[in-house]
């Protein structure tokens, strides 16, 4: 397979799964600007979910994809009435340091449980190998990925514009005190907003297991990519989301096939210069 | 108006920035390691480095509100720096760290023009970026840093042609205190400075500064300069006292330590840093036996308990303590 | 014609759709007393906020004596002589009162970025600061954290603030919003005593002290300037009683 066409489905494979991971995030940041660093950790628990019940319990993958969605959700619930909530009127460093002291505890607790070591996860055999098509062998995983993904994205769009609870998020994502002006429930929107993002990492977590692995560092090391992605995409947008995902996704690819040894200088380097061309991000609003 | 009436509000002010007897405490307590614990005067050098760092952090975060996730970029710098010059020849300890810490300052001086431009998450990101870069860049640039493996071949002369660097720690704890000690009073003078105010007003309210006709862009290059320089020469003692550099004076870890270490004091305070750097390190080296997961357990719920407990860190908490028991005298 | 202290000339500004100023024109000359009133989300802050350079216009200019300030960042402006204070409070909330002022005044001479040297030394600012607040009845609570302070004694110290650059032109935002009839004495009599060199442009809601202080009174509906003139004038214009005072002045001749 000519190393171009390669490397841009790869890419994009992974920018699919990085946009299932930071699409929550963008969109709870957007709204509430609440710093929540510990998006990754529930992406992780939806990981090591779909990891307990396939190998322990025995259940077949797809069975427990909707289980760690739910997971991640559940948690994200619990974790935001137990203590995010009092946070939100709080400065970025103490949102920062609340969020790192979870995400600390998560790899602890998760090494702790789990190991250190990578998890194994047996796919079902219809989504091993590769399809050839057009004389190009195209994994089979990283299809089902991007279908995923994008299936998920039609449904978050049309949720966005078509349905009232998607107005409502929109509201509150571009005007926060104009929202509450107009009556809507903005704390119970955002709660709500929440679950949905952080269960989506969760899914975000099991799927990534067999294309980057799954390890108690998980939390942190997508952490920096997830915020790469929200930061260059922009806030409370799901195509600024979309459109940052698949830029690191195939960038980050790229410079390791092409220069291994300069890979991530370049990814930190464009992101920091895009950060400070458009601090708002790509396209962020404010 | 009488010169009684205009003295008083000076009185209150003058009587703000009087040395206090518990610093005065503090200081002497400091000389205490020498005396009471010759055996720890390693670790002891180590804590003096790390307040050293906090101190600079101390002055951007709790004074200038400028949250960094990519601290230890300077103290990394200032580490290499020192390392490199007596590698290539140099080992001369005074002039290599004052070299160090100016090369360190350089580099933060030119950061800083980015740094001032922004706030909040744009701005956590950067500094985050800033770090990363130059640790992937010094990772690649082995020949120079040399990578993994670390810097090879710094030889620390003795200190002023006599005070020779022993094993057991004498002089490099004598070398880090002193070095403390005397940017210690520089930043204290800052903080009572006509600077140090407008710091807090920046902090406190960087619009309304603007509005008072505060240059608040060129203020936060000023103090971040400063604080480059100072977190360079900590690490530029560092390197001279272990005559080691590896790559993780650049790190996250250490980005994220420093971090821990000034909000589990207290920020703003000065002295919160300096408390927080005791403990942590203190710490540490009890429960270095325990695997490094365990250790960021621990870390993890300690910062959930100092931002849900004690948002201003122990020397907020004690503060307030003492006010209680005043209050109820 | 003789300069005016502070001009407006044709100001346009619009977020997407929503026109916040539509070709404003605004004269203040020295010394004047001048009172912005309309209805709310009229666009009376955001011209403020065009006036000292936190927004930027889409058209128009901005004279500051006889410069173009237009292109200048606001720190800029605030050294040529324009001060403003804010609709709700922006204080420093942990600086003391006194710290506040003297910070400003710092500013002003320009030594604020020195930090070798203590605080303590600049007598002349400190004097200076005192003597500001002292006016302004908060010598007693000089030493109080801004965020302890009472809300009037607040807002005073808003305008203290503004007064420490030692304006030209001071732009007040609705100075008595939120202030109780009890607290609001200091305030008048603040304004009152303001000095015959500052020209001064305020928003206000309070009809009481427009009709005290204002020598002029400038009508803005829905971004642009519907009328202006004396306050008898305003009070009795049809228009003006349509969209805005008639409520007002019927609620004011009550009480």
């Amino acid at each position: 397979m000519p190393p171009v066409l390669g490397v841009l489905f790869d890419g994009l494979a992974y920018g699919m799964l990085l946009f299932l991971l930071s699409v929550g995030l963008s969109v709870t940041l957007g709204m509430m600007n609440f710093v929540n660093l510990a998006h990754c950790s529930f992406a992780m628990l939806g990981g090591y979910v779909t990891v307990t019940l396939m190998n322990r319990v025995g259940w077949p993958f797809f069975a427990t994809l909707p289980a760690a969605f739910v997971a991640a959700a559940a948690a994200s619930v619990v974790l935001e009435r137990a203590f995010f909530r009092r946070f939100y009127n709080a400065s970025d460093l103490e949102q920062c340091l609340l969020t790192i002291g979870i995400v600390f505890v998560s790899i602890a607790a998760a090494a702790y449980i789990y190991g250190t070591d990578q998890q194994p996860v047996q796919l079902p055999a219809f989504l091993r190998g590769s399809i050839a098509f057009a004389g190009l062998n195209f994994a089979i995983y990283r299809l089902f990925l991007i279908g995923i993904a994008l299936i998920i994205t039609v449904v978050l769009v049309a949720t966005l514009e078509m349905t009232r609870f998607g107005a409502q998020v929109r509201a509150a994502v571009n005007n926060q005190r104009m929202a509450r002006g107009l009556g809507i429930d903005v704390d119970a929107l955002f709660a709500v907003t929440f679950a949905l993002g952080s269960g989506l990492a969760g899914l975000g977590g099991a799927l990534a297991i067999d294309l980057v692995g799954l390890d108690p560092s998980f939390a942190f090391t997508y952490l920096i990519y997830v915020l790469i992605v929200v930061s260059v995409g922009g806030l409370g947008s799901i195509g600024g989301s979309l459109a940052a995902a698949m830029l690191l996704g195939v960038s980050d690819i790229a410079g390791k096939y092409y220069v291994p040894a300069v890979g991530s200088i370049l990814i930190y380097l464009v992101m920091t210069v895009l950060i400070m061309l458009r601090p708002a991000g790509i396209f962020g609003r404010r | 108006m009488t010169s009684t009436t205009i003295a008083a509000p000076r009185d209150h002010l003058q009587a703000q920035m009087r040395w206090r007897w518990g610093e005065i405490a503090f200081w002497l307590a400091t000389l205490l390691p020498f005396i009471l614990a010759p055996d720890y005067l390693l670790l002891a050098s180590q804590v003096a480095i790390a307040a050293l760092f906090v101190l600079s952090l101390d002055l951007i975060l709790g004074f200038a509100g400028i949250v960094s996730l990519g601290h230890a970029a300077y103290f990394g710098t200032g580490a290499y720096a020192a390392g490199l010059i007596s590698k290539w020849g140099w080992g001369e300890p005074l002039t290599g760290l004052l070299l160090a810490a100016l090369a360190a300052g350089l580099f933060g001086y030119v950061t800083s023009f980015i740094i001032a431009r922004f706030r909040h998450l744009p701005l956590i990101m950067i500094t985050l970026g800033i770090g990363l870069l130059l640790q992937e860049s010094a990772n690649s640039a082995s020949w120079l840093t040399g990578g993994f493996d670390g810097l090879q071949g710094i030889h620390t002369w003795p200190i002023l042609g006599r005070f020779r660097f022993d094993l057991y720690g004498y002089t490099a704890y004598g070398y880090a205190l002193a070095a403390l000690f005397v940017i210690f009073l520089g930043a204290r003078r800052l903080i009572h400075s006509p600077f140090g105010l407008a710091l807090r007003g920046i902090r406190d309210n960087s619009q309304r500064m603007r509005a008072i006709g505060a240059k608040t862009h060129s203020h936060i290059r000023t103090i971040y300069t400063i604080a480059a320089m100072i977190a360079g020469a900590a690490g530029a003692i560092l390197a001279q006292t272990t005559e080691t550099v590896s790559l993780e004076v650049l790190g996250f870890q250490r980005s994220a330590d420093v971090l821990v270490m000034l909000i589990l004091g207290g920020t703003g305070r000065l002295y919160g840093g300096l408390l927080g750097a005791v403990v942590y390190m203190v710490a540490r080296d009890q429960f270095s036996g325990l695997n490094p997961q365990y250790w960021y357990f621990w870390i993890g719920l300690l910062l959930i308990a100092v931002v849900v407990v004690l948002p201003n860190g122990l020397l907020g908490g004690l503060s307030l303590l003492t006010r209680r028991a005043k209050a109820q005298s | 014609m003789s300069e005016s202290a502070l001009a407006a000339r044709g100001i346009d500004k619009r977020f997407g759709s929503l026109i916040v100023a539509a070709d404003v024109d605004l004269t203040l000359p020295p010394g004047a007393r001048h009172a912005l009133i309309g209805p709310n989300g009229a666009g009376k802050t955001t011209l403020i906020n065009l006036m000292t350079g936190m927004l930027r216009p889409d058209g128009g200019r901005i004279l500051l004596g006889r410069e173009d300030v237009t292109a200048l960042a606001p720190e800029e402006r605030v050294r040529r002589g324009l001060a403003r204070t804010y609709q709700i409070n922006s204080l420093f909330p942990h600086l003391t009162a006194l710290e506040s002022v003297t910070l400003a005044v710092c500013e002003r001479r320009r030594v604020a970025q020195t930090w070798w040297r203590r605080l303590i030394a600049y007598r002349e600012e400190i004097e200076e600061a005192h003597q500001i607040l002292g006016a302004l009845m908060l010598g007693t609570v000089c030493h109080r954290p801004a965020r302890e302070l009472a809300y009037g004694q607040q807002r005073l110290l808003e305008i203290a603030l503004a007064l420490a650059s030692r304006p030209k032109v001071l732009l007040l935002d609705e100075p008595a919003a939120g202030v109780p009839r009890e607290e609001s004495k200091e305030l008048f009599s603040a304004i009152a005593g303001l000095s015959r060199d500052i020209a001064v442009l305020f928003i206000e809601h309070d009809m009481e002290l427009v009709f005290r202080f204002a020598t002029r009174v400038i009508v803005m509906v829905g971004g642009s300037i519907l009328v202006e003139g004396t306050p008898a004038e305003i009070a009795s214009d049809p228009q003006v009683r349509a969209v805005y005072l008639g409520k007002k002045q019927r609620e004011y001749h009550r009480g």
